[in-house]
Formats: structure tokens, sequence, C-alpha cells
């Protein structure tokens, strides 16, 4: 076991992808010489030439929509979209029809993408190189939508992607690429796709988060420990398909509940994710249901003081969780 | 490689043919390096303040000074009232359009006083409203502002209002759905724009040749109907020229213009990104020999216009008033957070 970064766990899994399987290729902004904005691509140029890491013209319609030509036919293209926040353009083609090929085509066609995109805030990105946009997705059937937290994670279910013959976008939370790092095995491993993880065992709250959030819901842990609160907080990993049976047994174990995201809050993954308690947990419960997300307006401000005031922290997800715990 | 038919419309431009050199009196030269040299003190300034750890992102327009500011000038020359939708490299933009260094560097600090976004958003993002001249730059998502500027046209025309609308935007940009999508519909109905692309030759890394299979961005300018003019757009009389005729054409309603203006980025993509990666210091070294502000400083001195005494005066005016700038930036507070949920919508 070795010591990694996200950024890292991210190169490797598309690199041991690359090798196993002559079909994967990636295409995007900048992935060739630069590596990619965030060097998440660094040095696969030089190993697989410039036919599959191909940097291409900057339209991201054309990005996923050639990705998606190319899955139909039968390559696995890891599709990068620079910044989350660019993601615009592509969502006619992600949305409006990659998740749409097989239902439509009664399964004669299929499409084994990935879209990669880095996400998330607290980078000082301002507006446009921040926002949080996996719940427009989430709502979609005939995607899957992973948020890794972990390098581990996000090695495992990155190959998992890229192998899923469905489409599949993957957001990398950008905060966490050179924060978090992590064990990752020497040896082969893949992680399934849809299967939510506890990242801290406790008995006393279920605290649900994905992403970067899922680290300050530890820390926030920490510190409901020492006021004598066992808190279990429960990493999703997936947010589309959303792993049922591990929020509600963790709910009817804890019988209390604090769900965590960074995006806006009105029709977050929070609202689904409380929807489902609701519908089939609610005898269990013993508080409201509470959530700590960041706020309603449209996008992450630059300045130092507003994008803090916008970001969930460790202090305001302790409050949170105190909050339900006094119930 | 493929070539459209209409190429003929496509005309190059040297500095030597000028049918406005009768505005262009040696003090109006003078006038116009000095701002240049302030705005790369300006630059380099805010570059340092980066490297401080003071400013969290900046795009530099080192290279693109003599396209951003000929251009604002002779659009503000020769049009009745301007609306600008620049694109992210835009400092000698905004300075050219009236904005001081103690503004933008208000800006680029995020502090307060910001006046294009009050530090909600990148440095010289947002909107700055005055009744003549109007700089409206949402977003820096490529080539979205070609269709607002399409718009706004479109709204100029349907309000008899007689502003001219011009827009900026980088060679990649033009890759974008946008970008074609606007500038069709400016085609179309023969609206006042002027699209200006700044080429630099990457966007990013990557390199032009990835880009389009075209060698001037111009070319695609007769897709849509309208010229495409290439300019070398490190001289900024060229720049100049070009920019006033585009105006005056969109003044008289004859309809939109395209203007290519071959440019050098002289530093990396942002103060985030290592160009080292992806230009050898060979290719650095060829885009230094072709400085906006190099070249038109031996023009000028050529021209018997600047003497290496006013060169000296205008680099130490230039730094005192930048480190006047700094010291009051510096010194501004922080936006605070009691109107944070404000100007989501209309207020009751
Ligand atoms: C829609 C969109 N995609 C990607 C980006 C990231 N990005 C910012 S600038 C840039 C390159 C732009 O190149 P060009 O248009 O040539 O202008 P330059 O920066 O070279 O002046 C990229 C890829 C973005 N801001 N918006």
């Amino acid at each position: 076991m070795a010591v990694k970064s996200v950024i890292e766990a991210v190169r490797e899994a598309m690199f041991e992808e690359m090798k196993r399987d002559p079909n994967v290729f990636i295409m995007g902004e900048d992935v060739g010489k630069r590596g990619g904005v965030f060097l998440a691509t660094r040095g696969l140029i030089e190993e697989f030439g410039e036919e599959r890491v191909i940097d291409t013209p900057l339209a991201e319609s054309s990005i996923a929509g050639i990705a998606l030509g190319a899955a139909m036919q039968g390559r696995r293209p890891i599709a990068e979209i620079q910044f989350a926040d660019f993601i615009w353009p592509a969502v006619n083609q992600i949305i409006g029809e990659a998740a749409r090929v097989r239902y439509g085509t009664k399964g004669v066609l299929h499409v084994p993408m990935v879209v990669r995109c880095p996400y998330g805030g607290g980078v000082r990105g301002g507006l446009f190189h921040s926002q949080s946009p996996e719940a427009y997705f989430a709502h979609t059937p005939g995607l899957k939508v992973v948020c890794p937290s972990t390098p581990y994670d996000a090695k495992g279910l990155l190959k998992a992607a890229i192998r899923d013959e469905d489409p599949v976008v993957f957001f990398e939370h950008k905060r966490t690429y050179r924060l978090v790092r992590g064990e990752v095995p020497d040896e082969e491993y893949v992680l399934p796709i849809g299967v939510a993880d506890i990242k801290r065992a406790g008995s006393d709250i279920t605290c649900i988060s994905y992403g970067l959030m899922v680290h300050y819901c530890l820390e926030a842990a920490e510190m409901l420990a020492k006021e004598g609160v066992n808190v279990e907080v429960l990493d999703l990993r997936t947010v589309r398909p959303l792993d049922k049976e591990a929020i509600l047994e963790s709910v009817r174990k804890t019988s209390r509940v604090l769900i965590v995201h960074e995006d806006n809050r009105t029709g977050g993954l929070g609202a689904e994710v409380a929807a489902i308690i609701a519908e089939e947990a609610f005898g269990h419960l013993d508080a409201p249901i509470t959530r700590v997300t960041g706020p309603d307006v449209p996008a992450m401000p630059f300045s130092p003081p507003l994008e803090d005031f916008f970001m969930p922290n460790p202090e305001k997800i302790a409050a949170g969780l105190r909050r339900v715990a006094s119930y | 490689m493929v070539r459209s038919r209409n190429t003929a419309a496509t005309q190059t431009r040297k500095a030597a043919e000028h049918a406005v050199a009768e505005v262009l009196t040696p003090d109006v030269l003078l006038g116009w390096y000095s701002t240049m040299v302030l705005v790369r003190t300006l630059d380099e300034r805010a570059w340092l303040l980066n490297r401080q750890g003071k400013a969290a992102i900046l795009a530099s327009s080192q290279g693109h000074e003599a396209t951003q500011m000929g251009a604002v000038w002779a659009a503000v020359r020769y049009s009745p009232s301007l609306a600008i939708f620049p694109f992210y490299r835009g400092l000698a933009t905004a300075i050219a359009t009236g904005i001081t260094p103690t503004e933008a560097l208000l800006s680029i600090l995020a502090k307060a006083g910001d006046p294009a976004s009050g530090g909600r958003q990148f440095p010289l993002h947002g909107a700055v409203m005055t009744p003549k001249l109007k700089v409206i730059n949402i977003s820096n998502v490529v080539a979205t502002q070609i269709p607002h500027a399409v718009g706004y046209a479109l709204g100029c025309r349907m309000s008899g209002d007689p502003t001219v609308t011009m827009t900026t935007f980088g060679d990649g940009a033009t890759s974008e759905g946008d970008w074609h999508e606007g500038m069709n519909y400016a085609g179309i109905y023969k609206l006042p724009v002027v699209f200006i692309c700044e080429n630099n030759g990457v966007a990013i890394s990557v390199p032009q040749r990835k880009q389009m299979a075209i060698v001037n961005v111009a070319d695609r300018a007769a897709g849509y109907g309208m010229p495409g003019v290439v300019v070398d757009g490190t001289d900024v009389m060229a720049v100049y020229e070009v920019v006033g005729e585009a105006v005056r054409r969109a003044v008289r309603g004859e309809g939109p213009t395209f203007i290519e203006a071959k440019v050098v980025r002289l530093l990396p993509h942002t103060s985030d990104d290592d160009d080292r990666r992806y230009r050898t210091p060979e290719e650095l070294e060829d885009m230094k020999r072709r400085d906006p502000l190099k070249k038109f400083k031996e023009h000028l001195m050529e021209q018997g216009i600047l003497t290496a005494q006013l060169d000296e005066q205008a680099h130490k005016e230039a730094k005192e008033h930048v480190d006047r700038a700094t010291e009051a930036a510096e010194a501004a507070p922080f936006p605070d957070t009691g109107d944070f949920y404000d100007h989501v919508y209309a207020s009751e």
C-alpha cells in the first residue's frame, strides 16, 4: 500500500485501464502536453500517444457528443470537461442524448462512456470555477453519477466507471485533489458503483454526505465525540443510483439524520435522501431530518469572506449535528 | 486544406495604410504610449500580488494590449455610444474604457470597492455601466458573451438605440457553438456588432492547428456573411484603423465585421498555469520580439516622437501611479456578508 493523493489515484485509474483495454481513450481540453489543468492526465500522452489522448477544440458539446458517438461504435471514451462549470453546453449531449440511447433503441445501442469533471468550491474559484452540478445529472435516469471522496474510492470507482456499459458522470472534487491523501493498494481492484461506505461508525446520528464534505463531516464528528455524541458518517460515493439500503440501515440504527452537501439546498441530493428516509424509515426517526448545505444563491462568490460564508465547514456541520442531537 | 471561396473578403492590413492617420497626432500617440506603459506596469504588479498570495487568480493581457486598447479607443471615437462584451483577458480593455488602476486592483484583490461586481466575481467580471459606455462581462465561461453581444445589439436595434456593440474573445472561443450561433445571427440580421478575435495562437496549451483546420480565423466570417479582416494585433495604430472602419460600418447600418488580431500571449494562460509544459523557451523568445509595447516604443522612437527621456518619465509615472493604487487597494476592506442574499431576484 502506498499513500497517494486523489489526483494521483485518478491518473492511475486511467493509466491502468488504458493499458488493459485498447478501446479506452481520453479526450478533452488541454489533456495532452499540458496533462490537464489539474494534471490528471499528466504523462498519458507520452505513454499512449496523440491518438488516445486527444486535445480537443474548445467546445464541450462536441467533447460529449463525439465521445457518445465513439461509444456507440464500441470505444470507451473518457471525456474530460475541464471544470464542471463548463459542462452546460454539453448537457444536451449528456442528459438529452447519452442517457436515452439504450432506452430509445431498446438496447440495440448503448453508451459506455465516462464524463470526468472537477467540481466544487473552496478554491477561490468564484461563480464559474466552483459549481456543484451533480444534482442536475442525478435527476436523470440512464446516467450514473459518482462523487468519490478519497483516493481509494476515486481509483476503484473510476475503473468501474470506465468498465461500465452505461454513461457515467464522474465528479471529482477539485479541493480534494491534493488535499486528501490516503492509502491505495498496489494490486488491482475495482469498487462497485452504487454502494455507499461507512467512513466512521457511530450510534447516535447518521451524517450522510459525499465528496469533500465527507472530510468535513468526519472532522465535525470528532468534535461531537468530545461532547459525548457518537456520529456515523455515511459516504454515499455514488449519488445515482443511491444506495438506499445503506442509508436506511444506518438510519434504523441511529434514528437521527443530518445530510450535508456543498451544492445549494433546494432540489439538491439532500432532498432526495430525505424523501427516501421519510418514505421508508419514518417510524424510526427521533428528530427531523436536517440539512447543512450551500445557500440558495446562484453560485459561490469569489471574495474570501463571501466564499467562506457560502461553504459548509466542520463548524457549521457540528452545529447542525448538535441541533439534531439535542432535539 | 479547405478554403472558403469567399476568402477574398479577408483583407490583410499593414500599419502603413492609415485612413485615420490625421487623428493620430504625436500627442495622441504619446498619450497612448503612456497608457500602455501604465497597463503593463499594472499587469506586472497584479502578477506580483498573485505571487504574494494576495490576488487569487489573474489572466494577464501582456501581449494583447495593442489590440485591446486600440480597439476600445477606436470604438469610443467612432460610435455614438458603445457596449463592450469583453473576455477574461481584458485588463488593457478595462483601462482603455476608463477603469482606474485603483479600481482594477480593488477588483483583482476582490475588495468591496470592485466596480464590476463588488468582489462577487473574478477580476473585472460583472458590469460597469455609464450612459455612453457599458462594459458587460457576465462570466468567464468561454464564448457565452458572443450571443449576449448579438442580443444586446438586437435590443438596441429594436429600441432605436444607436449604440454599437463590440465583443472580444480568443481563438479558442471560435470553436464553441455559442460563437458560431451568435455570428450566424448577427450576419443574418446585419446587426451592428464588431467581433474582435485576439488570436494568440493557443487556447491554454492547445495550439491553433488542433483548434481549427484553417490558418486565419477570419476565414470563418465568410460563412456568416460578414467581412473578415486580419490585422497585426501587436500594432496599435493598425488595430485602431480597422476597428474604426468596422465601427463606422456598424453605425452606417452595414452590419457586423469580424476582425482577427494576431497577438502574442507573453505569459502563461493564467497565474495558475505553467506554460513550460507546452511552450519551448525559443517560442517564448520569439514572441517577445512581437511584444506590442516594445514595437510601439521602437516605432515612436524611429518617428522621433518618443525620446529616451520621455520614455523614462512614462515608466516613472506609471510606477508611482501603480504604487499609489496598490496601497489604496490593499488598505481597502473586503466585502461583508450583509448583502450576501441580495440580488438573487428583484427585491420586493
Ligand atoms: C466553456 C468553457 N470551457 C473551458 C473553459 C476553460 N478555459 C478558460 S480560457 C480557455 C482557453 C481559451 O483560449 P482562447 O479562446 O484562445 O483565449 P486565450 O485565453 O488564449 O486568450 C479555456 C479552455 C472556459 N472558461 N469555458
